[in-house]
């Protein structure tokens, strides 16, 4: 089983979810760590169903919505489904204000976005 | 120098590193706090501040060790104002592509410039493009953490 350093991986029927190790998603190495545990999970486990959890998140910059944006597109590319959950108001208004919301599925808490798949 | 009211100033000089980029903007965050800015509004700084040392340290300098990031900081009761140049040949602004536009929103770039712009009061760049020049005012007690809202 892979290790994982900054995402937490468990499995809830036929969804993997992650939730996210660091309160702060910013630095340049960590970012791509974190990018390389969640690409892995697509490209090498063949994981369809993804559930990103940012209960922790307290902060990220656009490195890591760029990354983000590359993971939906590795998600696609293999036939399955990104969402995300658990946005805190701040880390949400950030998703508003780059409109990413509108090319993401969020949602408020993890069941209703369980229960969407 | 006139008394703008400022009740903390930082001049500091950095490497091309992200962490030392980290460690002033931490500075930068305790200085407003102390001051008793709302968490909304250090949200902001520290999003702007964030996307503006990277943007001076990865695309300015390159991450070239032998080049530097000056970083200037005033704070007030009711203002601050960052100024973060960088050694590069600079860039212009207009050219970034609006990352909002239907057909760039896949596209993993030019969001940190957007943000920065939204998240503060103002965003300047001088003409050559190697040094921005932000400010935001303080959100007043009642507003809900938009500087542009009444």
């Amino acid at each position: 089983m892979p290790v994982h350093r900054r995402v937490e991986v468990s499995e809830i029927g036929d969804v993997t979810v992650v939730r996210f190790v660091d309160r702060k998603i910013l630095d340049t190495a960590n970012i791509q760590e974190l990018g390389d545990e969640l690409f892995a999970l697509v490209e090498n486990d063949n994981r369809k169903s993804l559930l990103l959890n940012f209960s922790r998140v307290e902060f990220l910059s656009s490195a890591a919505l760029n990354k983000l944006i590359l993971l939906d597109r590795a998600v696609k590319k293999h036939g399955g489904r990104l969402k995300l959950c658990n946005l805190r108001p701040e880390i949400q208004e950030v998703f508003v204000i780059t409109r990413l919301n509108q090319m993401f599925s969020i949602y408020d808490e993890e069941a209703e976005a369980l229960a969407s798949f | 120098m006139p008394d703008n009211g400022w009740i903390w100033t930082l001049e500091q000089r950095i490497a091309s590193d992200t962490g030392e980029g980290r460690e002033v903007v931490s500075r930068i965050l305790a200085a407003l706090a102390a001051a008793d800015w709302a968490e909304h509004d250090i949200f902001a700084v520290h999003l702007a501040m964030e996307e503006a040392l990277v943007n001076a340290i990865k695309h300015g300098n390159h991450r070239d060790p032998s080049k530097t990031v000056e970083v200037t900081c005033r704070i007030s009761k009711d203002r601050v104002q960052v100024q973060v140049t960088d050694e590069g040949a600079g860039f212009d602004p207009t050219l970034v592509p609006d990352p909002t536009d239907e057909e760039n929103l896949e596209i993993p770039s030019g969001r940190g410039l957007m943000l920065m712009r939204c998240y503060m009061t103002s965003v300047q760049f001088n003409a050559r493009g190697n040094q921005v020049s932000m400010e935001k005012l303080r959100t007043p007690p009642n507003g809900n953490g938009k500087a542009t809202d009444e």
